[in-house]
This record gives C-alpha cells, structure tokens and sequence, in this order.
C-alpha cells in the first residue's frame, strides 16, 4: 500500500498545505494540537475537500482537483475511528460492528469478524448497547466496526486521548497488533511522542498547517528537538533482542547491533524483539571507555552529526554498530571533547532511563523494515 | 342510555373523519418527511421562501386556505382542472378534497415536529456511517430515521389530530354534504344550526374527545417504548 497525499485547504485564518507519501504499516501524524493533523485526515477521508490537491491509494486517485474528481466519503473505504468513537446509540455492538460489512465490493471483503471480535476482546460485549459500555470499550467497538467495512486505510484520530492512563494501556496492545497482524494500514494522528515512539513506523511531523520532515520512526524521532520544542524531544529508537534476565538485579540483558545492554523493568521473554525509545538528554558522551562507572550501557561509535540547539546545546548523532543513537549536550562538552563527524566516542546510557511506557513489542515484523 | 346509540348519519359522519384524517395523514407523510429533511439539512437558496410557505395554513385564516384550495383544485381551477382530465382524480365536493383540505392545514404541525426531532440527531453519527460506506440514502434510513422517529411519530399524530378537528377550510373548500364531506366537526356544526340538535351534537363531541384521548395514550405509549430502546450515551 502506498498513500500518497499533496492538499492545500484555508479556513478560517488557518492554511493547511501538506504533502507527504507513507507505505508504511502505521503512519503517525504527529505535531501540536492546531497543526492540522484532524484535518488532514478529514481530508483523507473525504469528509472534508481540499481547495486544490491530489489524494491516492495505490493506483486508486481519490481526489484530484486538477482532473475535478473527488470521490464520495461513501465510496472511499477508508474507516475512521473517531476520538468520541460515535457509536450509533440505536444499536447493540453487534449491529453496530457489522453495520458496514455489506457495503464493501464482495470481492474486497477481506475482514473476518471472529478474527477481529477476538483480537480486540469484545466478543462478550455484542449484545450491549452503546450506552452501557465503558470508554476503552467503546474505543475498541469503534476500531472493530470500522474494520469490518473492510476498508483498504484505516484513520485513527487521537483514539487514546479521551482515555485515561489506564485505559491507554489497556488499548496500545491492541493497536499493536492491528498493526502487526491485520493487512490494513494504519495513519494515526497523535501528539503524544511516547505513543508515536511505540506504534509509528513512519512518521509525518506536522505543524502550523505544514509537514516539517518526514519519514521512517527511526529517522524522524530523534530530530525532534530541532523541528518543534514543544512537540517533545529528541530521542533514538533502537531494537533490542531480549537475551537472558538478571533475576539477581532484576535486570535484563539485551543485545542490539551495536552491543549489549542492560536495562530495568524490562518484562519480555527471551528472544523477544522489542524497540525501545532513548531520550537523546540521557544519552552521555565520552572520548575515553569510562572506567568504575555507574552506567552499565557503553556502545563505542562515531558521530556522524551535529546540529545545533538554540543557543547553548547540540544533538549530536552517533553510529554505534548500526544503530543510531542521538545525545543532547551542551556546545561548551561538544567544543571540549572536539566532536566532529567521523570522531570515535562512547555512548553511555544509564539503565534507569529508560522508558517502558514507549517500549514497543515487535510481532511478526521484518526487522528491516523498523530499520530502513 | 338511549342517547347514547348514534343515529347512522352520525356514524357515517365519525367514520368518514377518521378515513380522511387517515388518508390526509399517511399521504402528506413521505412528503413532509422529505421537506422536514430538507428544510433541517439542506443549504439552497429559497430555503426561507420554502419554509414560509409550509408554514401558511398555520397562519392563513383557514377560510382562505379553503377558498384557495377551491380556486386551484375545484374543477375549473388549474390543476384540479388538470388532474380530473388527466387522471381522473376529482376533488372539489368528494371526501378526497376533504382529505386534502386536512392534509394541507396538518402539513406545517407535522413538518415542525418532524425538523425539530432530525435536527436533534447528531451529523457526526451520519458523517460515521459515510466513512462505514452508507449512501447518504441509507444513511437517512437506518441512522437519521430510526433516532428521530418519535418526533416523526409525533407529527403524524399531530397532523392526524388537526385533520380530526378541521372545519374552516374543509366546508369552504368541499362544503358540507352528508355522507361525502360532513366530517365530525362539520356535522356538530350542522347539528348546533338545527333545533333540538344538542343532544346530537353533544353525542359527537363525546366521540371526538374518546379519539382525541386514544391518539394521544398511543403516541405517548409509543414515544416511551422508543425512549426504553435506546439508551443515550
């Protein structure tokens, strides 16, 4: 699958003029709220038109304002969760989930509602009404009903921010798999950079109505400080294979291309690929292998860049055996310890900052394509 | 308890209101649906107009909306000139015209009541259905409909019991022939210009009351058996 999308829309003292293509599996939309990022998806969906513009599917042009098409919302088949999930109140779960199943071209039909019921966990919920389901139900009736229209995109916008932290939780496994396991992709709008650093392959950093970069997860995240502040900060994301535990420290030992590491409340049985997010400002440099240390994950690498971070610090880039790893310093450390690309130097991270929240586990992925 | 038995004449009379309030309601009902719908979703230029012109019977002194209905559907008038050639539908002096009449003064209480109640419905939950893949067709169907159906019932029961109580426009427009025309109101009124009629005519006003009542237990019945169903989120 391949979207493509290049749409120019005013309202209201608002101009949006994005273009941005993704065959990744779970595109992120991600920047400030009022960047533009429901509205670039209302325009995906049809629910809204662009002044002038092209949006396609694969082959499939839905809108091309040159050519004057615009195909229907109704003719899209692209699903839409909504933050508020509009579930219809007239109906029980049952009937809500197979509302769109007959609209889809029999040929198309390709959603199997056992397989979905039971990946989302709402099998026991069918013969409720709307009203009588908690929230984290709803948010999963809602992706259910729109998966079973078996649409060829499936749009999330915000689906986790009415929830509270609990319920967050109790949804992201589910995303997960949808992303790993089911052949729709996704584009998902969020703000959140811990959400995004866990769910996105590909990610299309937005802001004032504009795309500000884009790309694979790995090669937007850690620019993230240079890009916009206050969507979050930079951070590397780095696969791990999971390879013993240290029950007496209550520590895991992992291994990525770059070398082993041992992080804290990892809970993953051996083996397991998990991708985990570094924040770039826990990252420390070193010229030298530090000795008698605190911080138990070293990686020897070279800097490969250095950007600079308003007036006193840099984001420095690191190749450490494949894996890239960003580190925020100050431009006084970078100066002293006279980085320049190609420079060897020492990367260490200290095992407590690490963040389980934005660990995602890898299914049934490629790990080649989390890397590309 | 011999003043209660109606005479047949006064049943001829309780049956005919109740034919023509039927007809003058099922029939007027797609139409006033689709201009309820229009008027609650539409965006056209001469939606005030259209409007105005739903609501004129409410207004008109219904003498005036039973001359014009004579004027335009009486035998000479334009179109019903037009339809008696043509399709042989008559109105003028029939109990079709009387049913007309009513349908026309009960069309602006039901188009209210039925734009009140669709205007009431979330569009978020149609744009939803869009994305499911629903025509805007269906979509009215089984999302639009089913969630303002007791404000659609309760403009047919409205239409209904304006086309029980019509006089002014039905005696101007089909006057007041026993049998063809003479609805109940019109028949208390026969009565009350008649010595000795009182007793005639309170008989009816009893029957007119027991329909009113029994519509109106009906309708609220149903709008709670509605209300049970769906659960409000």
């Amino acid at each position: 699958m391949s979207l493509e999308v290049s749409v120019q829309r005013a309202v209201s003292g608002f101009t949006l003029d994005a273009t941005f293509a993704s065959a990744g599996r779970l595109t992120a939309l991600f920047g400030p709220s009022g960047s533009g990022k429901t509205m670039l998806i209302n325009l995906i969906s049809g629910l809204m038109r662009p002044d002038r513009g092209r949006i396609a599917i694969d082959n499939t042009v839905l809108v091309d304002t040159d050519a004057r098409i615009a195909v229907p919302i109704y003719k899209r088949r692209i699903g839409y969760v909504f933050q508020d999930a509009r579930l219809f109140p007239h109906l029980s779960v049952r009937q809500n989930l197979r509302f769109g199943r007959f609209f889809a071209p029999r040929t198309d039909r390709w959603a199997d509602e056992a397989a979905i019921i039971d990946l989302l966990g709402i099998g026991h919920l069918l013969d409720r009404r709307p009203g009588m389901l908690s929230g984290g139900e709803k948010s999963r009736v809602a992706i259910g009903r729109a998966l079973l229209a078996s649409p060829r995109l499936l749009l999330m916008d915000e689906p986790l921010a009415a929830l509270d932290d609990a319920r967050k939780r109790e949804i992201l496994p589910f995303i997960e798999r949808l992303r790993d396991e089911l052949k729709v992709p996704i584009v998902y709008v969020s703000h959140s950079a811990q959400e995004v650093a866990r769910l996105a392959t590909d990610v299309v950093m937005m802001r004032d109505g504009r795309v500000l970069a884009t790309g694979p997860a790995e090669a937007v995240l850690p620019r993230l400080d240079t890009l916009a502040e206050e969507s979050g900060e930079s951070s590397s994301l780095i696969t791990l294979t999971v390879a013993e535990p240290m029950p007496e420290w209550g520590l895991t030992r992992l291994r990525s291309s770059g070398g082993e590491w041992r992080l804290a409340r990892v809970q993953a049985a051996a083996g397991t690929k998990l991708r985990v997010r570094i924040r770039a400002r826990d990252v420390m440099l070193s010229r030298l292998r530090p000795e008698q240390s605190s911080a138990l994950n070293v990686l020897e690498g070279a800097v490969t860049a250095i950007a600079p971070l308003g007036e006193a610090e840099a984001l420095v880039t690191l190749d450490c055996g494949g894996d890239a790893i960003t580190a925020r310093v100050t431009r006084l450390s970078a100066d002293a310890l006279e980085l320049s690309p190609g420079t060897p130097v020492f990367a260490v991270v200290k095992s407590v900052s690490f963040d389980p929240a934005s660990t995602a586990a890898i299914r049934g992925v490629p790990s080649a394509d989390l890397l590309a | 308890m011999d003043w209660l038995q109606l005479s047949p004449e006064e049943w001829s009379a309780v049956r005919l209101s109740i034919k023509v309030s039927s007809w003058a309601t099922l029939a007027s009902l797609p139409l006033g649906l689709a201009v309820a719908l229009l008027l609650a979703r539409g965006r056209f230029p001469g939606k005030s107009v259209l409007n105005g012109i739903v609501h004129l019977p409410l207004i008109l002194p219904p003498v005036v909306t039973g001359y014009l209905l004579l004027l335009s559907f009486g035998r000479r008038g334009v179109v019903g000139g037009f339809l008696a050639e043509h399709f042989g539908i008559v109105f003028s002096f029939r109990w079709t015209g009387a049913a007309l009449a009513c349908a026309v003064m009960g069309f602006p209480l039901m188009v209210r009541a039925m734009r009140l109640s669709i205007e009431a419905v979330d569009r978020k939950l149609e744009r939803a259905a869009n994305t499911l893949g629903a025509s805007p067709l269906v979509t009215f169907l089984v999302v639009t409909l089913p969630l303002s159906l007791p404000g659609v019932v309760a403009g047919a029961i409205l239409c209904f019991a304006k086309a029980m109580g019509e006089f002014g426009a039905t005696i101007t427009f089909v006057s007041n022939i026993p049998g063809e025309t003479q609805t109940l109101p019109s028949a208390i009124y026969t009565f009350t210009q008649v010595p000795g009629g009182e007793t005639g005519a309170l008989r009816l006003t009893a029957v007119s009351i027991v329909i009113a009542m029994a519509a109106l237990v009906a309708s609220e019945a149903f709008a709670r058996r509605i209300d049970r169903r769906f659960t409000v989120e």
